[in-house]
């Protein structure tokens, strides 16, 4: 296939193709979204694609498609491991025939993400392997050997790429794509697939007498390696590995561990033939803790001891900070700048013409001292206009106002939470409230699309992964099954019929839930909707200042009146607001 | 450090970075070079401020460390001074006369420079200072400025000016191959005065 310039999302993603990939799910989220992106819209694809509702749901697909002799892939972000923990920790039990290749990408920083969680901490608990990539050819290498290692121990295996790894790019070196279509063909085996208590405690047995040989086979395999080169020795791993070597002087040995578990015996012998030895590696100490097993009386430098970070990501000047202090003085040296102080940030904003924007803005006005819940999407972003006052994970809109409701806290709760988000955790949330008798105003922001992660489509879309139109779900009738008797759709766009249908909501006792539907801006302009842009007469603009806190990026102020620019996509929303009605559809004022 | 080249483009998420990146990496192809590079997705693109990380003959990590960065291109007056620490103390800038106030300023009443404020502090270091905005529109598409950037930051990549040309012609759209090389090569023509 030759060398391409590719994002490490589409190297891994082609990887799967050259392993023959048979079956691949999972749900969006940020660094993980593209490999299914780039699966999805292959022309001459012989592998069953989705996007499922949830983690689980994505995990528990590919884990019987699997069972069935398939190789599976199931795609995801590390938090998303949480939600597909349970089938993940008895997945190591039952195990597999066809090679199942589970995808946790982690993000190092939480660049797009609620905490910096690591995978590898999951594949220690489940006892499963986990490959750790340290370059995207590295990742890209690693996957068919992930599903081959996956098929002869007959277990799960965990991929675990970082935020460094799926957005970075490099030149990497293709294969070609498989031509081996393997058909599904699930045998009956109870005892293997049944995990009754009689059953389990046998797996269990055999899932701790694999652990051995893994940790042989990763050596062998490469996946592990060292040089020695003097009497101090550093042992970095992911992306970590890669910033070492950049920076490693003569004389320091270099161990390099990209899969998990470590083998004991041979990671002793090279810590036993230095004098002090250094652990650099992103997150939790998964490395350190087994170099600090084996070390004896070898010193062992990291972050137990304060010489590494637990939390953030590496970078090349992070790493030769650490090497200075721990005395492994890195190859060169970094000058020591600042950046410019009190530049006002430009932190990502909802875009000009997001329904979401406008659904706030009717919420705030309606429920002007209430306690806002809020979700993970887009929408989160709301928290720069003041409507957002808890996020913790997906779904945990809905359960937080039932919880603050029956607390006693005598505030209004109105919670907002995505359509996607809604499938994917809210529907439970929203039974319990219902059956629990909470006092709530659900707001379920309606862009029929997971517009955060890169527009994926969802049950609620009408359409599948690979475009073929589905009957989209109705949330109207879902919420009216979960026990709702107030269910009301509005158009965000209209803020006198969203404020209407809020105080009306206001009002009532229990559960009520607005449908805000709208369609995303992004989607909308890709799909060539047109509306025209708005100006600002200046004769009129009193210069009041409504339209610019409302926090449209399409509206600026300069001497003392408002302008609209080009980002403008004619949500007409500006023109509701303001007070004195000098904003009006340009060329019809 | 390494016989590397080391670019930053770094401006407003939507303006076209990531393109400008890719036909950086396929030049690089084309030259048989080695490319690393790392880049901004995710909710982060929304509007907010977005960096391209180019290592031209890389072989390790993506990242290029403060101070370090041999040509620093921005599309934004704003984010080229935010991100001026990037730049090696040599180091060449290619800056778009274009600024966007964040909405942070009129939300939150902050200060922020104003244009001839961070173009004195930009000519500081080695700058090229051009209205990407408007060739581009003369090029036959406001789209096309990313592209213009590239052309008048070819001056000082060291990669050839014929490579760059056919990856322009490799990723731009199809139907807009005619105004990207116009935009390319205004650019480079520009790139020649500074």
């Amino acid at each position: 296939m030759g060398r391409k310039y590719l994002l490490g999302n589409e190297a891994i993603a082609h990887a799967c193709v050259e392993s023959g990939v048979n079956f691949v799910s999972g749900y969006p989220g940020t660094p993980s979204s593209e490999v299914i992106d780039v699966l999805r819209v292959q022309p001459d694809r012989s592998y069953y694609i989705e996007w499922s509702v949830n983690e689980k749901v994505a995990f528990e697909n590919a884990l019987a498609a699997a069972w069935c002799g398939i190789r599976s892939l199931c795609t995801m972000k590390h938090v998303g491991l949480n939600v597909a923990a349970d089938p993940l920790m008895t997945s190591a039990y039952t195990g597999v025939t066809g090679g199942l290749v589970i995808l946790s990408a982690d993000d190092p920083f939480a660049h797009s993400s609620q905490n910096e969680q690591d995978t590898r901490c999951y594949a220690h608990f489940a006892r499963l392997p986990c490959l750790d990539p340290a370059s995207i050819q590295e990742a890209h290498d690693m996957i068919p050997e992930a599903f081959v290692l996956s098929e002869e121990l007959g277990l799960p295996v965990i991929f675990r790429p970082t935020t460094r790894i799926c957005h970075s790019k490099g030149d990497v070196d293709l294969g070609e794509p498989a031509v081996n279509i393997r058909k599904g063909e699930f045998h009956k085996d109870p005892r293997q697939y049944v995990v009754i208590p009689a059953h389990t405690r046998v797996l269990h047995k055999k899932l701790n007498e694999k652990q051995s040989s893994i940790r042989k086979q990763l050596v062998e395999r490469g996946f592990n390696h060292y040089q020695i080169r003097g009497k101090i020795a550093l042992i970095a791993s992911g992306i970590g590995a890669t910033y070492v070597q950049e920076l490693l002087p003569e004389g320091i040995s270099f161990m390099k561990i990209g899969a998990y578990p470590i083998d004991e015996e041979w990671l002793g012998d090279f810590v036993k033939k230095h004098e002090k030895v250094l652990v650099i590696e992103e997150l939790a100490p998964e490395v350190e803790e087994v170099v600090r097993q084996v070390a004896g009386s070898v010193p062992v430098l990291g972050k137990k001891n304060g010489y590494a970070p637990y939390e953030g990501e590496l970078s090349p000047q992070a790493v030769a900070a650490i090497m200075e202090k721990a005395g492994f003085l890195p190859k060169y040296p970094f000058p020591k700048v600042d950046p410019i102080q009190n530049l006002p940030p430009r932190p990502p904003i909802l875009c000009a013409g997001c329904l979401h924007r406008s659904a706030f803005f009717a919420i705030k006005k309606v429920f002007r001292d209430a306690i806002y819940p809020s979700d993970i999407g887009c929408y989160t972003l709301g928290l720069q206009l003041g409507v957002v006052d808890t996020t913790i994970c997906m779904g945990a809109s809905i359960t937080v106002a039932s919880g603050i409701s029956h607390s006693g806290d005598p505030h209004d709760l109105v919670c907002t939470i995505g359509d996607s988000t809604f499938l994917h955790t809210g529907i439970q949330g929203l039974i319990n409230a219902v059956y629990n008798g909470a006092n709530i105003t659900v707001v379920i922001l309606d862009n029929r699309i997971t517009a955060m992660t890169g527009h994926q489509p969802n049950p609620n879309t009408g359409m599948t992964a690979c475009g073929v139109e589905s009957p989209p779900v109705s949330l109207d009738a879902i919420c009216r099954a979960c026990g709702v008797s107030f269910v009301e759709s509005a158009d965000p766009y209209d803020i006198t019929g969203m404020v209407n249908i809020l105080q009306e909501a206001k009002k009532r006792k229990g559960v009520k839930v607005i449908i805000a539907k709208q369609m995303c801006v992004i989607t909308a302009r890709r799909a060539g909707v047109k509306r025209g842009r708005y100006g600002v007469d200046p004769e009129i603009c009193s210069g009041c200042g409504t339209c610019i806190r409302f926090g449209c990026p399409a509206i600026e102020f300069a001497d003392e009146k408002a302008r609209i620019n080009e980002l403008c996509s004619g949500c007409t929303v500006c023109a509701q607001i303001c007070p004195a009605g000098a904003i009006a559809r340009e060329g019809k004022k | 450090m390494s016989a590397g080249y080391d670019i930053l483009i770094v401006g407003i998420g939507g303006q076209g970075t990531i393109l400008a990146s890719n036909i950086l990496g396929e030049a690089c192809l084309i030259e048989g070079r080695t490319i690393k590079g790392a880049e901004t997705h995710g909710m982060a693109q929304r509007g907010g401020s977005v960096e391209s990380h180019i290592r031209v003959n890389g072989l390790f990590g993506p990242l290029i460390p403060p101070g370090q960065a041999d040509l620093l291109i921005s599309f934004d007056l704003l984010e080229a001074l935010r991100y001026s620490h990037y730049l090696k103390k040599d180091g060449k800038m290619v800056v778009n006369r274009h600024l966007v106030l964040p909405t942070s300023v009129y939300t939150q009443n902050l200060v922020a420079p104003t244009e001839d404020e961070i173009i004195a502090a930009l000519k500081k270091q080695n700058l090229c200072l051009l209205d990407a905005d408007k060739m581009a529109e003369e090029a036959g598409s406001p789209l096309s400025q990313n592209v213009v950037m590239l052309g008048a930051a070819s001056q000082t990549i060291p990669l050839k000016p014929e490579s760059l040309r056919a990856a322009v012609r490799d990723l731009v759209p199809k139907k807009t191959i005619e105004i990207n090389v116009k935009a390319f090569e205004m650019g480079r023509e520009f790139g020649r005065t500074c």
